[in-house]
Protein backbone atom coordinates (compact mmCIF):
# COMPACT_ATOMS: atom_id res chain seq x y z
CA UNK A 1 0.00 0.00 0.00
CA UNK A 2 0.98 3.93 -0.55
CA UNK A 3 0.01 6.25 2.52
CA UNK A 4 -0.27 10.12 1.48
CA UNK A 5 -2.13 12.96 1.41
CA UNK A 6 -5.23 13.45 -0.49
CA UNK A 7 -6.63 17.06 0.21
CA UNK A 8 -5.62 17.22 3.55
CA UNK A 9 -6.73 13.61 4.32
CA UNK A 10 -4.34 10.52 5.15
CA UNK A 11 -5.57 7.87 2.31
CA UNK A 12 -3.59 4.26 1.33
CA UNK A 13 -4.26 2.99 -1.93
CA UNK A 14 -2.37 -0.43 -3.70
CA UNK A 15 0.17 0.67 -5.60
CA UNK A 16 0.05 1.34 -8.69
CA UNK A 17 -2.93 3.48 -8.74
CA UNK A 18 -2.75 6.88 -9.89
CA UNK A 19 -4.01 9.65 -8.39
CA UNK A 20 -7.26 10.10 -10.45
CA UNK A 21 -8.19 6.66 -9.74
CA UNK A 22 -7.62 7.47 -5.49
CA UNK A 23 -9.25 10.11 -5.78
CA UNK A 24 -12.59 8.78 -7.34
CA UNK A 25 -11.89 5.95 -5.31
CA UNK A 26 -12.29 8.52 -1.89
CA UNK A 27 -15.64 10.17 -3.77
CA UNK A 28 -13.65 13.05 -4.65
CA UNK A 29 -14.50 14.42 -8.04
CA UNK A 30 -12.13 15.54 -10.72
CA UNK A 31 -13.06 16.59 -14.46
CA UNK A 32 -11.85 14.49 -17.20
CA UNK A 33 -12.16 14.43 -21.00
CA UNK A 34 -9.60 11.91 -22.49
CA UNK A 35 -9.78 9.72 -19.54
CA UNK A 36 -11.23 6.03 -19.72
CA UNK A 37 -11.64 3.35 -17.13
CA UNK A 38 -11.36 0.80 -19.81
CA UNK A 39 -9.15 2.33 -21.73
CA UNK A 40 -5.14 3.57 -21.12
CA UNK A 41 -4.06 6.70 -19.79
CA UNK A 42 -3.07 9.26 -22.15
CA UNK A 43 -2.53 12.84 -20.67
CA UNK A 44 -3.84 14.50 -23.47
CA UNK A 45 -6.70 16.95 -22.22
CA UNK A 46 -4.75 18.37 -18.94
CA UNK A 47 -8.43 18.64 -16.95
CA UNK A 48 -7.43 16.89 -14.49
CA UNK A 49 -4.95 18.17 -12.98
CA UNK A 50 -4.09 18.35 -9.10
CA UNK A 51 -1.34 19.77 -7.41
CA UNK A 52 1.26 17.79 -5.82
CA UNK A 53 4.16 18.92 -3.42
CA UNK A 54 4.70 20.38 -0.26
CA UNK A 55 2.72 24.20 -0.68
CA UNK A 56 5.21 26.57 -2.08
CA UNK A 57 7.43 24.29 -4.24
CA UNK A 58 4.23 22.37 -5.81
CA UNK A 59 3.27 22.14 -9.20
CA UNK A 60 0.27 20.86 -10.98
CA UNK A 61 0.07 17.01 -12.82
CA UNK A 62 -2.36 15.18 -14.70
CA UNK A 63 -3.49 12.80 -12.40
CA UNK A 64 -5.12 10.42 -14.66
CA UNK A 65 -0.77 9.67 -15.45
CA UNK A 66 0.70 10.02 -12.19
CA UNK A 67 0.67 6.92 -10.25
CA UNK A 68 0.20 7.86 -6.12
CA UNK A 69 3.40 7.31 -4.45
CA UNK A 70 4.11 7.29 -0.58
CA UNK A 71 4.21 10.79 1.68
CA UNK A 72 3.12 12.61 -1.42
CA UNK A 73 0.74 15.33 -0.73
CA UNK A 74 -1.98 16.22 -3.56
CA UNK A 75 -4.51 19.03 -3.35
CA UNK A 76 -7.52 18.82 -5.80
CA UNK A 77 -9.43 21.53 -5.49
CA UNK A 78 -6.58 24.88 -4.63
CA UNK A 79 -7.42 27.84 -6.26
CA UNK A 80 -4.55 27.15 -8.36
CA UNK A 81 -6.22 23.96 -9.57
CA UNK A 82 -9.83 25.40 -10.23
CA UNK A 83 -8.32 28.42 -11.87
CA UNK A 84 -6.25 26.21 -14.22
CA UNK A 85 -9.23 23.90 -14.52
CA UNK A 86 -11.47 26.78 -15.94
CA UNK A 87 -9.24 28.15 -18.41
CA UNK A 88 -8.55 24.77 -20.08
CA UNK A 89 -13.00 23.90 -20.32
CA UNK A 90 -12.61 27.71 -21.41
CA UNK A 91 -9.50 26.63 -23.98
CA UNK A 92 -12.13 23.94 -24.74
CA UNK A 93 -15.20 25.96 -25.79
CA UNK A 94 -13.31 28.32 -28.08
CA UNK A 95 -12.50 25.38 -29.80
CA UNK A 96 -15.57 22.99 -29.71
CA UNK A 97 -18.50 24.49 -28.35
CA UNK A 98 -20.54 22.06 -30.01
CA UNK A 99 -20.12 19.35 -27.56
CA UNK A 100 -22.67 18.80 -25.23
CA UNK A 101 -19.75 16.82 -22.76
CA UNK A 102 -17.68 20.27 -23.14
CA UNK A 103 -20.71 22.73 -22.33
CA UNK A 104 -21.85 20.65 -19.30
CA UNK A 105 -18.27 20.74 -18.17
CA UNK A 106 -18.80 24.84 -18.48
CA UNK A 107 -22.17 24.86 -16.34
CA UNK A 108 -20.41 22.76 -14.08
CA UNK A 109 -17.47 24.11 -13.63
CA UNK A 110 -18.78 27.89 -13.91
CA UNK A 111 -17.63 29.19 -16.97
CA UNK A 112 -19.67 31.55 -18.20
CA UNK A 113 -17.54 33.63 -20.80
CA UNK A 114 -14.64 32.89 -23.47
CA UNK A 115 -11.85 35.24 -24.04
CA UNK A 116 -10.11 33.23 -26.84
CA UNK A 117 -10.70 33.66 -30.99
CA UNK A 118 -14.06 30.75 -31.04
CA UNK A 119 -13.39 28.38 -33.50
CA UNK A 120 -16.28 25.17 -34.57
CA UNK A 121 -13.50 22.59 -34.67
CA UNK A 122 -15.42 18.80 -34.26
CA UNK A 123 -12.69 17.32 -32.63
CA UNK A 124 -10.59 18.00 -29.64
CA UNK A 125 -7.71 15.24 -30.52
CA UNK A 126 -8.18 13.56 -27.47
CA UNK A 127 -7.63 10.52 -28.79
CA UNK A 128 -10.49 8.38 -26.86
CA UNK A 129 -11.78 6.94 -30.63
CA UNK A 130 -8.46 5.37 -31.21
CA UNK A 131 -7.55 4.10 -28.20
CA UNK A 132 -11.20 2.16 -27.91
CA UNK A 133 -10.34 0.89 -31.71
CA UNK A 134 -7.26 -0.50 -30.66
CA UNK A 135 -7.50 -1.71 -27.36
CA UNK A 136 -11.41 -2.67 -27.03
CA UNK A 137 -11.06 -3.82 -30.72
CA UNK A 138 -8.08 -4.42 -31.90
CA UNK A 139 -8.98 -3.21 -34.73
CA UNK A 140 -6.81 0.20 -35.14
CA UNK A 141 -9.20 0.94 -38.27
CA UNK A 142 -8.51 4.78 -36.93
CA UNK A 143 -5.32 7.03 -35.64
CA UNK A 144 -4.03 10.21 -35.77
CA UNK A 145 -2.20 11.73 -39.23
CA UNK A 146 0.11 14.62 -39.48
CA UNK A 147 1.71 16.86 -37.29
CA UNK A 148 1.12 20.07 -35.35
CA UNK A 149 -2.05 22.18 -36.25
CA UNK A 150 -2.83 19.79 -39.06
CA UNK A 151 -3.14 16.77 -36.90
CA UNK A 152 -6.47 15.29 -37.05
CA UNK A 153 -8.03 11.24 -37.08
CA UNK A 154 -8.04 9.63 -40.21
CA UNK A 155 -8.09 6.16 -41.72
CA UNK A 156 -4.95 4.15 -43.49
CA UNK A 157 -4.51 6.71 -46.39
CA UNK A 158 -7.53 8.48 -45.61
CA UNK A 159 -9.60 5.53 -47.33
CA UNK A 160 -12.34 3.28 -45.87
CA UNK A 161 -10.49 1.32 -43.32
CA UNK A 162 -10.77 -2.59 -44.04
CA UNK A 163 -10.06 -2.80 -40.57
CA UNK A 164 -13.15 -1.17 -38.95
CA UNK A 165 -15.62 -3.36 -37.53
CA UNK A 166 -18.18 -1.10 -37.48
CA UNK A 167 -19.15 -1.03 -33.90
CA UNK A 168 -19.63 2.52 -33.28
CA UNK A 169 -17.69 2.40 -30.51
CA UNK A 170 -15.58 5.91 -31.78
CA UNK A 171 -18.76 7.28 -32.25
CA UNK A 172 -20.31 6.92 -28.84
CA UNK A 173 -16.99 7.34 -26.95
CA UNK A 174 -16.40 10.66 -28.43
CA UNK A 175 -17.13 13.49 -26.44
CA UNK A 176 -17.32 15.82 -29.27
CA UNK A 177 -19.20 14.02 -31.93
CA UNK A 178 -21.64 11.69 -30.17
CA UNK A 179 -23.70 13.98 -27.71
CA UNK A 180 -24.07 17.41 -29.58
CA UNK A 181 -25.52 20.44 -27.61
CA UNK A 182 -28.37 22.22 -28.99
CA UNK A 183 -27.73 25.05 -26.60
CA UNK A 184 -25.29 27.80 -27.87
CA UNK A 185 -26.00 30.13 -30.62
CA UNK A 186 -23.33 30.08 -33.59
CA UNK A 187 -21.60 33.70 -31.57
CA UNK A 188 -21.95 32.48 -28.34
CA UNK A 189 -19.62 30.25 -27.50
CA UNK A 190 -21.24 29.13 -23.77
CA UNK A 191 -24.78 28.11 -23.33
CA UNK A 192 -24.50 27.67 -19.39
CA UNK A 193 -28.18 26.25 -19.21
CA UNK A 194 -27.14 23.60 -17.38
CA UNK A 195 -25.13 26.14 -14.53
CA UNK A 196 -24.08 25.52 -11.31
CA UNK A 197 -21.79 27.28 -9.04
CA UNK A 198 -18.30 26.78 -8.16
CA UNK A 199 -17.80 27.24 -4.60
CA UNK A 200 -17.80 30.32 -3.29
CA UNK A 201 -15.31 29.05 -0.09
CA UNK A 202 -12.45 29.36 -3.02
CA UNK A 203 -13.10 33.17 -2.65
CA UNK A 204 -11.80 33.26 0.42
CA UNK A 205 -9.30 30.25 1.05
CA UNK A 206 -7.18 28.80 -0.70
CA UNK A 207 -8.74 25.40 -0.82
CA UNK A 208 -12.48 24.30 -0.60
CA UNK A 209 -13.68 23.62 2.53
CA UNK A 210 -15.20 20.58 1.74
CA UNK A 211 -15.94 18.35 -1.15
CA UNK A 212 -20.28 18.36 -1.26
CA UNK A 213 -21.46 17.65 -5.00
CA UNK A 214 -23.36 20.37 -5.60
CA UNK A 215 -21.66 22.82 -3.46
CA UNK A 216 -24.79 23.56 -1.18
CA UNK A 217 -23.93 27.32 -1.76
CA UNK A 218 -25.36 27.12 -4.97
CA UNK A 219 -28.78 28.73 -4.00
CA UNK A 220 -27.76 31.92 -2.62
CA UNK A 221 -24.30 31.91 -4.82
CA UNK A 222 -22.77 34.41 -6.33
CA UNK A 223 -24.49 35.00 -9.34
CA UNK A 224 -26.45 37.96 -7.86
CA UNK B 1 5.63 -8.06 -53.68
CA UNK B 2 5.51 -10.55 -51.17
CA UNK B 3 9.42 -10.60 -51.50
CA UNK B 4 9.93 -7.15 -50.39
CA UNK B 5 8.77 -7.52 -46.74
CA UNK B 6 10.85 -10.87 -47.19
CA UNK B 7 13.77 -9.18 -48.18
CA UNK B 8 13.30 -5.77 -45.88
CA UNK B 9 13.03 -8.73 -43.51
CA UNK B 10 16.63 -9.76 -43.69
CA UNK B 11 17.88 -6.17 -44.02
CA UNK B 12 16.34 -6.01 -40.45
CA UNK B 13 17.53 -8.20 -38.46
CA UNK B 14 18.70 -6.37 -35.57
CA UNK B 15 14.97 -4.85 -35.26
CA UNK B 16 13.09 -7.10 -36.36
CA UNK B 17 11.98 -8.53 -32.60
CA UNK B 18 8.45 -9.91 -34.18
CA UNK B 19 5.81 -7.31 -33.06
CA UNK B 20 9.18 -5.11 -32.15
CA UNK B 21 10.05 -3.65 -35.44
CA UNK B 22 10.93 -0.55 -35.70
CA UNK B 23 8.37 1.40 -37.46
CA UNK B 24 11.08 4.13 -38.14
CA UNK B 25 13.88 1.95 -38.93
CA UNK B 26 11.03 -0.19 -41.47
CA UNK B 27 9.65 2.68 -43.15
CA UNK B 28 13.12 4.58 -44.37
CA UNK B 29 14.28 1.10 -45.35
CA UNK B 30 11.34 1.50 -47.39
CA UNK B 31 11.93 4.95 -48.76
CA UNK B 32 15.05 4.50 -49.22
CA UNK B 33 14.88 1.41 -51.99
CA UNK B 34 11.62 2.68 -53.98
CA UNK B 35 12.63 6.94 -52.63
CA UNK B 36 8.91 7.38 -51.26
CA UNK B 37 6.59 5.36 -49.64
CA UNK B 38 4.23 3.05 -52.12
CA UNK B 39 0.92 2.62 -50.72
CA UNK B 40 0.72 -1.30 -52.19
CA UNK B 41 4.28 -2.03 -50.76
CA UNK B 42 2.85 -0.46 -47.21
CA UNK B 43 0.30 -2.37 -47.20
CA UNK B 44 1.97 -6.03 -47.88
CA UNK B 45 4.34 -5.23 -45.38
CA UNK B 46 1.87 -4.76 -42.89
CA UNK B 47 0.16 -7.67 -43.91
CA UNK B 48 3.55 -9.51 -44.11
CA UNK B 49 5.02 -8.63 -40.92
CA UNK B 50 1.33 -8.17 -39.00
CA UNK B 51 1.75 -4.28 -38.27
CA UNK B 52 -0.64 -1.78 -38.14
CA UNK B 53 -1.33 0.39 -41.55
CA UNK B 54 -2.77 2.59 -39.36
CA UNK B 55 0.34 3.17 -37.63
CA UNK B 56 2.61 3.21 -40.66
CA UNK B 57 0.43 5.85 -41.62
CA UNK B 58 0.15 8.08 -38.53
CA UNK B 59 4.03 7.78 -38.34
CA UNK B 60 4.84 8.21 -41.83
CA UNK B 61 2.30 11.42 -42.37
CA UNK B 62 4.00 12.79 -39.11
CA UNK B 63 7.23 13.01 -40.12
CA UNK B 64 8.49 15.62 -42.77
CA UNK B 65 10.90 12.88 -43.95
CA UNK B 66 8.84 10.35 -45.33
CA UNK B 67 6.98 10.91 -48.16
CA UNK B 68 3.85 8.85 -49.79
CA UNK B 69 4.51 10.59 -52.96
CA UNK B 70 7.51 9.99 -55.27
CA UNK B 71 10.35 11.86 -55.14
CA UNK B 72 12.86 13.14 -57.86
CA UNK B 73 16.00 11.21 -58.14
CA UNK B 74 18.15 14.05 -57.29
CA UNK B 75 16.74 15.87 -53.83
CA UNK B 76 17.05 19.50 -53.07
CA UNK B 77 16.25 20.82 -49.82
CA UNK B 78 16.77 24.60 -48.77
CA UNK B 79 16.38 25.60 -45.03
CA UNK B 80 13.59 27.70 -43.90
CA UNK B 81 14.51 27.46 -40.25
CA UNK B 82 14.84 30.61 -38.51
CA UNK B 83 18.57 31.46 -39.05
CA UNK B 84 18.01 30.43 -42.81
CA UNK B 85 14.79 32.60 -43.15
CA UNK B 86 16.43 35.68 -41.53
CA UNK B 87 19.58 35.46 -43.68
CA UNK B 88 16.86 35.49 -46.92
CA UNK B 89 16.36 31.75 -47.35
CA UNK B 90 13.01 32.70 -49.09
CA UNK B 91 14.77 34.46 -51.96
CA UNK B 92 17.45 31.32 -52.46
CA UNK B 93 13.61 28.79 -52.46
CA UNK B 94 12.50 31.59 -55.07
CA UNK B 95 15.22 31.26 -57.49
CA UNK B 96 15.95 27.61 -57.04
CA UNK B 97 12.22 27.19 -58.00
CA UNK B 98 12.45 29.11 -60.75
CA UNK B 99 15.93 27.69 -62.50
CA UNK B 100 14.27 23.65 -61.53
CA UNK B 101 11.35 24.92 -62.45
CA UNK B 102 9.18 23.36 -59.81
CA UNK B 103 7.41 24.50 -56.86
CA UNK B 104 8.57 23.41 -53.50
CA UNK B 105 6.94 20.13 -52.86
CA UNK B 106 7.15 18.94 -56.05
CA UNK B 107 8.53 16.48 -57.95
CA UNK B 108 9.97 17.23 -61.80
CA UNK B 109 8.07 15.55 -64.80
CA UNK B 110 11.02 13.28 -65.57
CA UNK B 111 10.90 12.27 -62.24
CA UNK B 112 14.89 13.60 -61.77
CA UNK B 113 14.46 16.28 -59.40
CA UNK B 114 12.48 17.13 -56.55
CA UNK B 115 12.75 20.73 -54.33
CA UNK B 116 11.75 21.09 -50.50
CA UNK B 117 12.39 23.18 -47.91
CA UNK B 118 13.06 21.73 -44.54
CA UNK B 119 13.31 23.20 -41.31
CA UNK B 120 16.44 23.86 -39.18
CA UNK B 121 19.70 21.55 -40.17
CA UNK B 122 21.12 22.18 -37.33
CA UNK B 123 24.04 24.10 -39.22
CA UNK B 124 22.59 27.61 -38.60
CA UNK B 125 26.53 29.09 -39.01
CA UNK B 126 26.32 28.41 -42.34
CA UNK B 127 22.92 29.74 -42.81
CA UNK B 128 21.47 29.82 -45.82
CA UNK B 129 21.49 26.38 -46.27
CA UNK B 130 20.81 24.23 -49.54
CA UNK B 131 21.25 20.57 -49.45
CA UNK B 132 21.41 18.83 -52.67
CA UNK B 133 21.38 15.12 -52.87
CA UNK B 134 22.60 15.19 -48.57
CA UNK B 135 25.89 17.36 -49.39
CA UNK B 136 25.40 20.56 -47.48
CA UNK B 137 26.01 24.05 -49.32
CA UNK B 138 26.45 27.18 -46.52
CA UNK B 139 26.39 30.97 -47.15
CA UNK B 140 23.91 30.67 -50.13
CA UNK B 141 22.69 33.38 -52.37
CA UNK B 142 19.98 33.12 -54.58
CA UNK B 143 22.79 33.23 -57.00
CA UNK B 144 25.25 31.41 -55.79
CA UNK B 145 22.52 28.58 -55.43
CA UNK B 146 21.02 28.87 -58.46
CA UNK B 147 24.82 28.39 -59.95
CA UNK B 148 24.92 25.58 -57.92
CA UNK B 149 22.07 23.76 -59.92
CA UNK B 150 22.70 24.68 -63.09
CA UNK B 151 26.29 23.04 -62.65
CA UNK B 152 24.21 20.03 -61.63
CA UNK B 153 21.76 20.41 -64.09
CA UNK B 154 24.16 20.23 -66.93
CA UNK B 155 26.21 17.37 -65.49
CA UNK B 156 22.73 15.29 -64.85
CA UNK B 157 21.10 16.17 -68.50
CA UNK B 158 24.27 16.81 -70.30
CA UNK B 159 23.43 20.36 -71.50
CA UNK B 160 25.44 23.21 -72.58
CA UNK B 161 24.76 26.40 -71.10
CA UNK B 162 23.44 27.91 -73.54
CA UNK B 163 20.84 25.43 -73.61
CA UNK B 164 20.08 25.28 -70.08
CA UNK B 165 19.43 28.86 -70.11
CA UNK B 166 17.08 28.56 -72.69
CA UNK B 167 15.42 25.62 -70.72
CA UNK B 168 15.12 27.37 -67.65
CA UNK B 169 13.66 30.33 -69.90
CA UNK B 170 11.24 28.12 -71.33
CA UNK B 171 10.32 26.72 -67.88
CA UNK B 172 9.43 29.79 -66.11
CA UNK B 173 6.54 30.07 -69.09
CA UNK B 174 4.97 27.20 -68.57
CA UNK B 175 1.62 27.00 -66.85
CA UNK B 176 1.21 30.99 -67.44
CA UNK B 177 -1.16 31.59 -69.59
CA UNK B 178 0.86 33.39 -72.53
CA UNK B 179 2.52 29.98 -73.16
CA UNK B 180 0.00 29.91 -75.91
CA UNK B 181 1.55 32.98 -76.90
CA UNK B 182 5.15 31.50 -76.71
CA UNK B 183 3.90 28.19 -78.30
CA UNK B 184 4.91 29.32 -81.56
CA UNK B 185 8.52 29.97 -80.48
CA UNK B 186 8.44 26.35 -79.16
CA UNK B 187 8.52 24.91 -82.27
CA UNK B 188 11.49 25.52 -84.43
S1 LIG C 1 -16.48 1.58 -35.62
FE1 LIG C 1 -14.60 0.95 -36.65
S2 LIG C 1 -13.22 2.68 -36.36
FE2 LIG C 1 -14.84 2.89 -34.84
S3 LIG C 1 -14.07 1.88 -32.99
FE3 LIG C 1 -15.30 0.37 -34.13
S4 LIG C 1 -13.77 -0.70 -35.36
FE4 LIG C 1 -12.80 1.21 -34.70
S1 LIG D 1 -12.93 12.27 -32.76
FE1 LIG D 1 -13.77 12.51 -30.70
S2 LIG D 1 -12.89 10.85 -29.49
FE2 LIG D 1 -11.67 11.03 -31.35
S3 LIG D 1 -9.99 12.38 -30.75
FE3 LIG D 1 -11.58 13.68 -31.65
S4 LIG D 1 -12.78 14.36 -29.90
FE4 LIG D 1 -11.57 12.61 -29.19
S1 LIG E 1 -20.47 23.85 0.31
FE1 LIG E 1 -19.35 25.59 1.14
S2 LIG E 1 -17.39 24.75 1.81
FE2 LIG E 1 -18.32 23.23 0.42
S3 LIG E 1 -17.49 23.73 -1.54
FE3 LIG E 1 -19.43 24.83 -1.42
S4 LIG E 1 -18.84 26.87 -0.56
FE4 LIG E 1 -17.08 25.51 -0.27
S1 LIG F 1 -7.96 12.94 -18.13
FE1 LIG F 1 -5.96 13.34 -17.47
S2 LIG F 1 -5.20 14.53 -19.09
FE2 LIG F 1 -7.18 14.03 -19.83
S1 LIG G 1 17.90 27.51 -39.62
FE1 LIG G 1 18.79 26.63 -41.40
S2 LIG G 1 20.29 25.38 -40.48
FE2 LIG G 1 19.32 26.19 -38.72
Amino acid sequence: MVNFKLNGLEVAVEKGTTLLEAARFYGIEIPTLCYDAGLSPYGACRLCLVEVGEPGKSRLVTSCTYPAREGLQVRTHSQWVVNTRKLIIELYLATCPSSKTIQDLASRYHVTGVRFRQKHEDCILCGLCIRYCSEQMQAKAIGFINRGEKRRISTPFERKAEECRFCGGCMYICPACQARCQGPEEKEAVCNACLNLSPPCLDRFNDAMCYLDPCVACEQGRKE
Amino acid sequence: MAKVAEELKNGQKETAGQNNVSLVALLQEVQERYNYLPEDVLRELAREKNLSLMEMYSVATFYKSFSLQPRGKHKVATCSGTACHVRGSEKVTEELSRVLGIKPGETSQDGAYSLETVNCLGACALAPLVVVDGEYHGNMTAARAAALIKEHLKKSRGLSAAELEQDVEKKAWEGCSCAILLAGNDKK
